[in-house]
Order: C-alpha cells, then sequence, then structure tokens
C-alpha cells in the first residue's frame, strides 16, 4: 500500500541531498531545499500538529504566501494524516471584510479543526471565527517551533489508508470556497501515474513554475509532480511573476528547465511585456514543453509566444496543451507532447448555430481550435447531448469522464456530489467535441467566468454589484466575455438603474467597479448601464447570463459599427 | 500647482490600463492598495515609465509600500532623473 506519506519517507531514505525544490524569492538569493530537508521540516509540522491535538483525518487550512514555511506544513499536515488545504493569502487590494466573509465560509464547510499562518496574520485569522467553530488552534511559526523526533516511528500519515482523503482543493471566492474537491491517496498517485506518461517524465526534467499552490495546476502539475517523482523543482511565487515576467525566462535559462505550464493569458503576457533588455543571455533550448492549461487554449496566443521567444531558442515543438479539472486531481487530457498540438480549423457559422465542428471550407469564416489533446491513460471522455446521449465525433456536448483519479467527493457537500456525476461519469460543465481521438474545448455550460486561469463565480460579483447604491437587488448580471489582446477573459456588469443623469450614472458604474476590485480576486473595468427592463431573464425569473451576454455583445457591436 | 509628470501618468493610467474610463484621477489617490490599478497592470506602468521618463522601476517596488499615488510614483520618477 501507497500513501503521499510513504512516498516522502521513501524520498528521505533515496535521494535526502537532493534538491527537491528550489526557491526563487526577488530580491533574495535562490535557496534549495533538499529532500532531507523538505522531510525534516514537514516532520515538525507533523510533530507540531500533533501537540496541539489536531487528529489525523481533520482539515488544517494552510494561510501562508509561497516559500519554506508553506511546503513544510502542507507535507507536514499529510505525515501527520491530517487533510492540508491551501487558501489564497489576503492580496494587497482586497478588503479584509471579504477575505473574512470568505474564511468564514470555508469554516462553516469545510470544518477545520486548525489554521496555520503568520504570526502577524493570526488576528486577521481570528477575526473570522466564532465561538462554537470547529477550529481549535491558530498555529504560526513561534507556536510551531517544537522539537521532535525526526523520524517515521508511529507517524499517523503511514497508517492512511489509499483511499482517505489527502487534500482539498478549492476555487477561490465566496462560492468557490463553499465546495472543496475531496482528494484520496489513490486517485493522487493514479493521476501521477498516468500523467507522467503523458507527459514523458524523465529524471533529467526541471519543472518551473510560478503557479499559485491553491489552484489544481500549481499544486499538482507545478508542485506534487516534480516533488513525488524525484524531479527537482524551480518555484517562484506568482506574486513575484506577474511583476517580473522575465524571471520565468531566466530561471528557466538559469537551472536547464523543460518543463512549464501556464494559463492561456500568460503567453500573451509574456509576449508582450518582457523586453530584449531582459533577454540577454538567456536560453531556452531546454524547455521541452510548455503546457497551456486551465482556461481556453487560444491559437494566437502559442503563436505570439512562440515569435517573441524562438530567438531565444524556443522550440515549436514545445507547445503543448492540457485539459485539466481538480476534480480529475489534475489532467484529463495531453496533447502536443513532441511535436506542436494539433490545430482544427472548423467553420465558425457551423460551431455556433449547429454545434458542429465540421472543418471549414477555404473562403469561410473559421476557428481555429488547438487540440486538447488525447485524454490520459487512466481516463476516458465522453461527449453527451442534454438528454445524457452519446454524440458522434465532431458534434459539440458536455464533456463527461471517467477515471480512477476523480474526486471522493465535494468536501461534506452530498448534495453538491450528486449533482455532479451521472452514471458514475462526472460531468465536468465544459463543452466540446472530439476528433481523430483529440478533445477539443468550445465554451463551458455553467456560468463560470475565467480570468487569467482563475475560477471567477459571477454570483459573487454580482451580490458585490448589488450593494452599489441604485443598483436593483437582482438586476445585474456578470459574465466574461473574450479579451483577445490579454488572451483571456474580461469581465462585464450589466445593471440596471433608474437615474439618467449622466453624472450620477458615472458614480454608480465607478461605486461598483470600487466594490468589485475590493470584494473579489478581479478588476472590473467595463460597468454597463441600462434602464429598467433590459435584462433578460429565464421563465422562472432568474437573470439569464448567457443571453446577456448575447444581447450585450450584439449591443456593443452595433455601437462600434455605429461609431466607424 | 499643475505636475506634468502626474499627468502623464494618470493619463496613461486611465486611457491603457482602466481603458478609457471617464474616471478623474487625482495625483493622491490610492492606485494600488484600491486595486484601480491591479497586479497584472503594474509591469505595464513600470514599462510607460520606462519608456516615457527613461527611469526604472523595479520589480520589488510595484507594490503599495513603495508608491500608491501617482503624486508618490512622480516623486520616485524625480529623483531618480535628477
Amino acid at each position: 500500500m501507497t500513501t503521499l506519506a510513504h512516498i516522502l519517507k521513501e524520498k528521505s531514505e533515496t535521494c535526502l541531498d537532493r534538491a527537491a525544490v528550489i526557491l526563487m524569492k526577488s530580491g533574495e538569493p535562490d535557496r534549495t531545499i533538499t529532500y532531507g530537508e523538505l522531510v525534516q521540516g514537514s516532520l515538525a509540522v507533523a510533530g507540531t500538529l500533533s501537540a496541539h491535538g489536531i487528529k489525523p483525518d481533520e482539515v488544517v487550512v494552510l494561510i501562508l504566501q509561497h516559500g519554506s514555511q508553506l511546503i513544510f506544513s502542507f507535507f507536514g499536515a499529510i505525515l501527520h494524516g491530517a487533510i492540508p488545504s491551501i487558501m489564497p493569502f489576503l492580496t494587497e487590494k482586497l478588503l479584509p471584510e471579504r477575505y473574512r466573509d470568505g474564511l468564514s465560509s470555508l469554516v462553516s464547510i469545510t470544518q477545520p479543526a486548525a489554521i496555520m499562518t503568520y504570526a502577524e496574520f493570526e488576528p486577521e485569522v481570528r477575526a473570522a471565527l466564532k465561538t462554537g467553530d470547529s477550529v481549535r488552534a491558530v498555529i504560526n511559526e513561534s507556536t510551531s517551533q517544537i522539537q521532535v523526533d525526526e523520524d517515521f516511528s508511529g507517524l499517523e500519515g503511514l497508517k492512511r489508508s489509499e483511499n482517505d482523503i489527502v487534500l482539498l482543493q478549492h476555487s477561490s471566492g465566496t462560492t468557490g470556497l463553499q465546495k472543496g474537491v475531496a482528494l484520496s491517496h489513490r486517485a493522487v498517485l493514479n493521476q501521477l501515474e498516468s500523467y507522467s506518461l503523458a507527459i514523458q517524465l524523465r529524471e533529467n526534467d526541471v519543472v518551473v513554475s510560478w503557479l499559485p499552490l491553491y489552484h489544481d495546476m500549481g499544486l499538482i502539475a507545478g508542485f506534487l509532480v516534480p516533488i513525488l517523482t524525484g524531479v527537482p523543482l524551480v518555484l517562484m511565487s506568482p506574486f513575484d511573476w506577474v511583476r517580473a515576467p522575465y524571471r520565468l525566462m531566466q530561471a528557466v535559462s538559469q537551472y536547464r528547465g523543460t518543463l512549464t505550464w501556464l494559463p492561456n493569458f500568460a503567453y500573451n503576457f509574456c509576449a508582450q511585456k518582457i523586453r530584449p533588455r531582459h533577454m540577454q543571455g538567456v536560453d531556452l533550448s531546454s524547455w521541452r514543453a510548455v503546457i497551456n492549461c486551465s482556461e481556453p487554449m487560444r491559437w494566437d496566443s502559442h503563436q505570439q509566444f512562440l515569435a517573441c521567444f524562438a530567438p531565444y531558442g524556443l522550440k515549436a515543438s514545445a507547445l503543448a496543451t492540457c485539459y485539466a479539472m481538480a476534480e480529475n486531481v489534475f489532467a484529463v487530457t495531453q496533447g502536443g507532447m513532441g511535436s506542436a498540438a494539433n490545430v482544427d480549423e472548423i467553420d465558425r457559422q457551423e460551431l455556433q448555430t449547429h454545434m458542429r465542428a465540421e472543418p471549414a471550407a477555404p473562403g469561410r469564416p473559421s476557428v481555429k481550435m488547438v487540440s486538447a489533446g488525447r485524454p490520459i491513460a487512466n481516463t476516458k471522455v465522453r461527449i453527451l447531448s442534454a438528454e445524457g446521449d452519446d454524440l458522434p465525433e465532431r458534434k459539440v456536448g458536455e464533456i463527461a469522464l471517467y477515471s480512477d483519479c476523480m474526486l471522493s467527493e465535494y468536501y461534506r457537500r452530498p448534495d453538491e456530489t450528486r449533482k455532479a456525476f451521472l452514471d458514475g461519469w462526472y460531468l465536468t460543465g465544459d463543452y466540446g467535441y472530439m476528433a481523430d481521438g483529440e478533445v477539443y474545448i468550445t465554451g463551458r455550460k455553467k456560468d463560470l467566468i475565467i480570468v487569467g486561469g482563475k475560477n471567477i463565480y459571477p454570483q459573487d460579483l454580482e451580490e458585490l454589484a448589488m450593494q452599489a447604491e441604485g443598483v436593483h437587488p437582482g438586476r445585474v448580471a456578470a459574465f466574461g466575455v473574450e479579451d483577445v489582446d490579454a488572451g483571456t477573459e474580461e469581465v462585464v456588469i450589466v445593471a440596471e438603474v433608474d437615474i439618467e443623469n449622466e453624472v450620477e450614472r458615472e458614480r454608480i458604474a465607478e461605486d461598483i467597479r470600487e466594490r468589485i476590485n475590493h470584494g473579489s480576486d478581479v478588476a472590473v473595468q467595463r460597468v454597463h448601464l441600462v434602464g429598467k427592463g433590459w435584462l433578460v431573464k429565464t421563465s422562472s425569473g432568474k437573470v439569464s447570463r448567457s443571453a446577456n451576454r448575447e444581447k450585450f455583445l450584439v449591443e456593443v457591436e452595433k455601437n462600434q459599427t455605429a461609431n466607424t | 500647482m499643475t505636475d506634468e509628470i502626474v499627468t502623464r501618468l494618470n493619463e496613461f493610467i486611465t486611457t491603457k490600463i482602466l481603458k478609457g474610463s471617464k474616471k478623474f484621477l487625482a495625483g493622491e489617490e490610492a492606485i494600488i492598495s484600491s486595486g484601480l490599478v491591479d497586479s497584472f497592470s503594474l509591469v505595464d506602468l513600470a514599462l510607460f515609465v520606462e519608456d516615457t521618463f527613461g527611469v526604472l522601476i523595479d520589480d520589488t517596488e510595484l507594490n503599495a509600500a513603495t508608491f500608491d499615488t501617482t503624486g508618490q510614483l512622480a516623486e520616485i520618477i524625480r529623483q531618480r532623473q535628477s
């Protein structure tokens, strides 16, 4: 029987002095953490949790920034047999009250026994707790300096079974935090096995990542895959990368990085914001796969990235793709390993009106679809009609999957868990089609907005917008529209107001922007104020996001035509 | 007193980062801690300062602790120009 704790034990015996993680931080020298140090640091945390009376199988929430403490706390919880869940750290712009709300809602559903954070952040955490809460300990670094026997004897983590839950993954926002994806040891290890095959993982690989660890792509591909398979990981923080995207290129060059996962917008971001002076002496020829994942993959983004970095050794064959979700631990499919991902040019109108992916005839308006590749070895994919029937090749439907690495449940949410499955198949809520055994993703059934790889729930934004004075409760729609330049989606808020005075309307729009900027993970520019009765409602009287998105796009296009 | 640097920074922020918002931005208004300029746009601001004023802003300085208003950023630019 193998669990993550057994693998860590094995690593501490076989590769004690090998680099597990190279931590990069802007303004500081890089720090190498060997497997020996990783295990020692994690054992100390396991001892701390034990000393605080935290029992195996209890949830430990980690509110820590990128760094050794987060790494040790994560694996320390696992060695103790507890269930770690990483929560995003408070950002500069987010209002502490909103952060507290998110944390409270996480606590009420997930029922963690402990929260690990920094001493200076402890008051913020305590402010989110109520008497009678499940949280028995808020642990910071000063309370965790407990001497422990640095060995594995009697370690609770080694007594766990493969089917026990090893970790929880959440999306951000009030809504996302209420739905934790619970994954078993077995699921994580099965994913690792199949995914390692799919990306032809080898011993001399070096993973370079700046992705956040509270997100599946960062946690699995950019953290657990390398650490548990013995491949070195060069890890920088998303906070540093977004301010200095060139550091990724420099890190790949310096450490001869071979594998990196990026959300689509990052291809545009790097291509647009890195200057030649940052690239002096940079050599990207070691990169064998830059894998596009976690938001719609765009052909243009790959081309921009390639044009910009081919002069520094980036190979066209390195542009790879992946379709992934936390509910399958991570990858569902993988494409473009060894050669560039396939591109399927299809008829735009056929896709939009008949949900069919017909190869485009010359001269017809077309869409270039980037293949997400083939399902990985342990995962089966079906395309289903609204009635749940299998659809033929090139017909668009909902993607359903079945694998030996699916979620155990949405943690403590039997209602949500039941809704997510159909006869044992997980319904992804994504639309797509199959062609020649490869999966293409065309859109989403669920009203989710993905901005820069981050899942944003529209209901969270609508709730914030409705708090603005002058906006009618229930008369707001939030949705995403394509932002071609940035290679991601942009949030649009449409709100009904009665006021006609232009100055007053601008004030309301500004109020909505401020509330969303402070209250969520996104910044919104496009606030579209409309008169009463503009918003399209469903037969049950609810505001339809998709219908209003269509209406908005038509109106915008009309205005653009009128202005030209 | 009108400050030429502040005016140009504000103009850049409203046209490029806020995409033509009609918002009036004052030199003493918080732009980072307010979320007005979100983290994805900070590097644009740094590149604009570099191109326009010939002043380098290091990525470790792109946070509210170093500057949170265009007035404060203008001050940094002036110090480095002289």
